[in-house]
Order: C-alpha cells, then structure tokens, then sequence
C-alpha cells in the first residue's frame, strides 16, 4: 500500500471514529447536561441529582437488584449454553440447527408476548419458590440466550474443539478439565463477548420486570422520572458509564495474542529452522 | 539425541481382534485383526474411506467398537473411555492447546497425572529437546511453524509415557520437504523411545520408508500385512499391487503356472492359477529399453511418448499401439530415448499378479 494511501485510509478511519464518538457521546453529553441543571433557567450547576441516587433506598436496592440480577443471569447462561454448545458440536451434530433455532427464538418473539406466556410460570414460582426479584433471572436467560448463542457460537467455529478435546482426552483428561483447562480459556474473548451481551440486555430490561411487578434499574427509573427528571436521567446515564466502563475493561482482559507477545519478547533470538531438524 | 532414562522403556503388544465399526448401516471397519509387536512401528496404508483411521481411533477410545476387542499387553482395554487407555497421540491436524506455551503444552498430560510442578517440567523440556525444539519452550504454538508444532505434539504424546503411540497422518498438513525430514524424525525417536506405535497415512512413500510393517486396507479390511519390501514386491492381491507404487497393466495368457505378455514369459507370484487370458500386473523398474534394432514392428516395440524426470530416475511412457506402457530406469539410461524415438521393451522375469477383470479404480 502506498504512503498517500495508508495517509488517507487513517484519515477516513479518524473521520469515522470522530463520528461515531459524537454519535455516541452527544446524546450522553445531553443527558449529563440536563442533570445537572439547577431548579430554575438561572440556577447555577448542580450534582444534586446524582447525590439523589444514594439518597434514594429503593434506587439504590434497584440498581443492586440489577448488578445481581445480571451476574446470575451471565453465570446461569455460560453454565447453561457453554457445554450444551460443546456437546452439541461433539456429539450431536444433527442437533445443531435445532439448537440454533430454540436459542435465537426469543429475539423473535416481542417480549410483551414471552412475558404473557411466562407468567403463569412466574406466578407458579412467587408461590413455591420465592417472590425475590432475583427469580427474574430465570426470564432473563431466555432473553439474552440469542445475543449470547451468536457470541459464544463464533467463538467455538473459530477453534477446532473436536481435535483439541481428542488430544486432551488422549492426555488423560476428563470431560470437566476439557471444558476448564482447554475450551474455556481458548474462548475467552467470546465467554467476555456473550456476558457482556448479557449483562447490557438485563441492565436495560424493563418489560419483564415491570409487567412481572418486580423493581429492578429500569422501572426504578421509570418511577424516579415521575417526581425528579433530572434524577432518573442521572441514573440512565450512570449506568450507560458503567456498561462503558465494563467493556472497557473486559477488552483489556488479557487475551491469548497478547500473552504470545509477550512471551516473543521475553525469547531470546533464536533461530526459526534449526540446523538439525528444522521445519517451516 | 541420549534419552533420559526414564524415558527409555520397550512398548507392550497390541492387539486387534475382529474390530467391527459401521456408521448409519456403512462399515467402516470390517473384522480388522491385526497385531503390533512390543517396539514395532505398524503403518496403515489405505485410500479415503478405507477405514484406517477408524481402526486408530477405536485403538485410541476415541470411538465404541461394535464388535471385536483391542488389548494392550494382554490386558482388554475395550471398554476403557479414552482418557483411561494411557495412549499417546499426535493427530492430522494441529492440536496444541493454543493458550499454552509449548512446554507447558507438553506438561498438560502430566499434570492431569499429578506429576510435581518441578518434575513436570523437566520433563516437557527433555522430551522437546528429544524431537530438537529445546530452544522452543516458552513459544506459542502461533509462533511456531507447522512442523515444529506437529514435533510439540509428538512431544506431548511420549510426554505421559503412553504404552501405545498413534499416529492419525501427522505429515499430511506439511509441505514435501518437511514431511520428509519429519517423517525421519519420528522414525529417529521411536527406535530411540522403543514404543510401539500405529502410524496411520495415505502415502505409500511414507508407510514404506517409516514402517517395520505396512497393513494395507481397503473398504474396511486388511489386505495385505507384511515388511514393506514384500508388500512392494510380492502383493498379495491386485489391489495392493496397485495402490502400492505404478503398475502397468498388460493383457496375457495364462498357461502351465507362467502367464505370456506380448510374446514372453512371465513367473506368477500365485502360479496354481487357472489358465486362460488374464491381465498381468508389471511394475515400471521392471520394463528397460533398448534400442529397436531396426525392427519397426512387433509386440514390445513402441514410440517413447512423454519422459518424466524425476532426479535420480526418469519414467518414460511408451506406446505400443494397443496400450501404453510406463518404464522407470536411470535417468542416464532414460536420456538415450528422448520422445518420438523408436525403442524395444524388455520385461524383466519378476513374479507378477495377475488379474482376471476390470477391478474398481484404487481411490485416492
């Protein structure tokens, strides 16, 4: 590629990237903007709103609700999905398509229409089981399952887990240290993909909640808007900043390429065909 | 390369006996019986689909059998799930454990046996430094090449000190010259590691030059077990002799134990055959060419269509008119018959198969 080129692909890329943040960030610029405006037009700046957040029992119960609410729910689904994914590739191939399909019905299906459908699963469970919000977590495994399938799904296609669980297998290893030891950490990027999808999906999920009764983020902030806009605004974007910060960290996680690298740097130079017996 | 000493161990007998597999109704494993002797390298030879691959991996309990036993040192292992056999096995494609460096790729089996941190390790390093990639230890597999990552496995696999080696077409993912370099290698450790080992290829080159012995298989069945020389030279069915190496297939008579090609006579390797036409089996080294001498027509003179060099050794295709016939001989020998030259074939008098029809093609 020519240098005039590459010049003008990096300008496209910084023009695009400039784009996208202000597409991104303005509206979330709006929103910090709102919440801190005083009581009247002439009012000086204030975090009030945000203080209003800790001040508020049944915010803060909410937004605890949801953190839980989306570790369980992340939890549930990898333990779910993972090895049911696994196994299907493994050994019940024909059951690929089957799978596939159940996983990505949900997306297909309008959430008011799997609400009506689960509530007298719902109601069976408030009255035998539990009426803890946490009992949304059930739901809300079939909610993410489409998200989570396709991330975990592109994670598996790009690893060959039928001969690397074979040559474990020849090694001495049980199905569960198959699992943990080899499949798990070659997939790590999309274990991160699939829980974050979750995550965001149960942080912003109100139908459930709301038509289940139940309190958690969202219909707390429902609430909190009808008696202080700025408030439940504040919150809103409190927790666009955490799902942002979130994926920032998980992209930062150490990943498989960056511990070769390093570990190319801690080499010392050697030759890449030995004199014996080299191969390329 | 020294070994260790407790690396150094003699391999156990493995047997085979009447080994069925079929899958949705198609056999793909037909009554293999076959036996390994302790520290011998046995290659399965076959085309696609043949069933040698199956046959390993029912070795290595990586599939149920429907039928028939494997046993190794005497002791049945049938039943046994892969992980309990105690095999050691390098696989067509790459499986090294991407996330692990090579040593550590080389540890995995004996950390699944528990074996202390500090041994572990020494271990994977002298079993690298066996198949020469000492220096490589701290490197990913992503940074090694595809040679060097099949050696890791082959590492990994002695690793665990495995009764039985298996080997499902290690070379078949490298390039000729790397191929032939590893194939010499493997063949270098498993004298030096004495293991007994299954080694399972499509390439007759590489089961000959590698093997003690070479089982030949087709749909399923074993047709030929013996010494690569003899199954060069002395195939046991039409089969072999074609799969195994060229074969010119020339029509003839047979009559009193000899068949007769185009006026001379040929010594059969199965002489108490019926008499009557038949096509005969010749290898290429054993047609030479000499010059017409002025003759113009009879049964073995022809036109030298095409030569073929091949380095030491050229292959020169002749045409008698009725069929074409293949000649390999020293390239020296080749060059005095550049094509379109008139030459006379001489058959040499080695035993030869015969066959009475059309069989189906060899396969890939």
């Amino acid at each position: 590629m020519s240098r005039s080129r590459r010049i003008k692909l990096q300008v496209f890329r910084g023009v695009v990237f400039l784009i996208m943040g202000l597409f991104f960030l303005g509206p979330i610029a709006a929103m910090f903007e709102f919440s801190t405006r005083g009581n009247s037009v002439i009012a000086p700046r204030t975090l009030e709103a945000w203080t209003n957040i800790i001040k508020t029992p049944d915010l803060v119960d909410a937004i605890i609700a949801s953190l839980e609410l989306a570790a369980i729910t992340s939890i549930a689904m990898l333990v779910l999905l993972l090895p049911t994914m696994v196994w299907v590739r493994l050994r019940l191939p024909a059951l690929y398509r089957v799978v596939e399909f159940l996983c990505l019905l949900p997306l297909t299906i309008p959430a008011i229409a799997l609400v009506v459908g689960l509530f007298p699963i719902s109601r069976w469970m408030r009255i035998n089981l539990s009426d803890s919000i946490l009992m949304l977590s059930f739901f809300y495994l079939v909610l993410v399952l489409p998200y989570s399938y396709r991330a975990l799904d592109a994670g598996l296609a790009a690893l060959d887990i039928r001969t690397l669980s074979e040559a474990a297998r020849s090694l001495g290893a049980g199905w569960g240290t198959v699992m943990t030891r080899v499949i798990v950490p070659n997939m790590s990027s999309a274990i991160l993909n699939a829980s974050l999808l979750a995550v965001a999906v149960v942080l912003g999920e109100y139908t459930f909640a709301n038509l289940l009764t139940y309190e958690n983020l969202q219909v707390a902030i429902a609430y909190v808007g009808l008696v202080s806009a700025g408030t439940s605004i504040a919150v809103a974007v409190a927790s666009l900043l955490f799902a942002f910060v979130l994926l920032m960290v998980l992209s930062f996680v150490a990943r498989p390429r960056q511990r070769g690298a390093r570990a190319e740097k801690t080499l010392a130079p050697v030759q890449l065909v030995p004199p014996a017996a080299g191969t390329r | 390369m020294a070994l260790t000493n407790e690396a150094q161990r003699a391999g156990v007998e493995v047997r085979l006996e009447d080994l069925r597999r079929s899958y949705a109704g198609v056999t793909a494993l037909d009554g293999l019986s076959l036996t390994l002797a302790p520290g011998e390298l046995v290659a399965l030879l076959g085309p696609s689909g043949c069933g040698k691959t199956t046959a390993m991996r029912l070795v290595a309990g990586l599939e149920e059998a429907n039928g028939g036993r494997v046993l190794f040192g005497g002791e049945d292992v049938t039943g046994l799930p892969a992980n309990k056999r105690n095999v050691g096995m390098v696989f067509q494609a790459y499986s090294l454990f991407p996330h692990m460096e090579a040593w550590q790729n080389v540890a995995f089996g004996l950390q699944i046996r528990h074996v202390a941190s500090a041994e572990r390790k020494q271990r994977a390093i002298d079993m690298l430094e066996l198949v020469g990639l000492g220096k490589y230890a701290n490197r990913y597999p992503s940074q090694l090449s595809g040679g060097q990552q099949q050696r890791v496995a082959l590492a990994r696999a002695l690793a665990i000190r495995p009764q039985v080696l298996l080997l499902d077409e290690p070379l078949s993912a490298l390039d000729a010259k790397v191929r032939s370099r590893l194939r010499d290698e493997i063949r270098r450790v498993q004298l030096e590691v004495r293991i007994t080992t299954l080694f399972v290829t499509h390439d007759q080159e590489e089961a000959l030059a590698i093997a003690d012995r070479v089982g030949v298989m087709q749909s399923g069945k074993l047709e030929q077990l013996g010494p690569p020389t003899e199954i060069y030279s002395r195939p046991a069915t039409p089969f072999v002799a074609e799969f195994v190496g060229l074969t010119n297939r020339l029509a003839g008579t047979v009559r009193g134990g000899r068949v007769e090609v185009r006026g001379v006579q040929l010594p059969l390797v199965q002489p108490d055959v019926e008499d009557g036409p038949a096509i005969a089996l010749v290898r290429p080294e054993a047609v030479s060419l000499t010059s017409n001498g002025g003759a113009d027509e009879g049964p073995l003179v022809g036109t030298v269509l095409t030569v073929a060099f091949l380095g030491a050794v050229s292959r020169v295709t002749v045409d008698l008119g009725d069929t074409t016939v293949l000649a390999q001989m020293p390239t020296s020998s080749a060059s005095q018959h550049p094509a379109g030259t008139k030459v006379r074939l001489e058959l040499r008098s080695d035993p030869v198969l015969i066959q009475r029809e059309e069989p189906a093609p060899a396969g890939s």
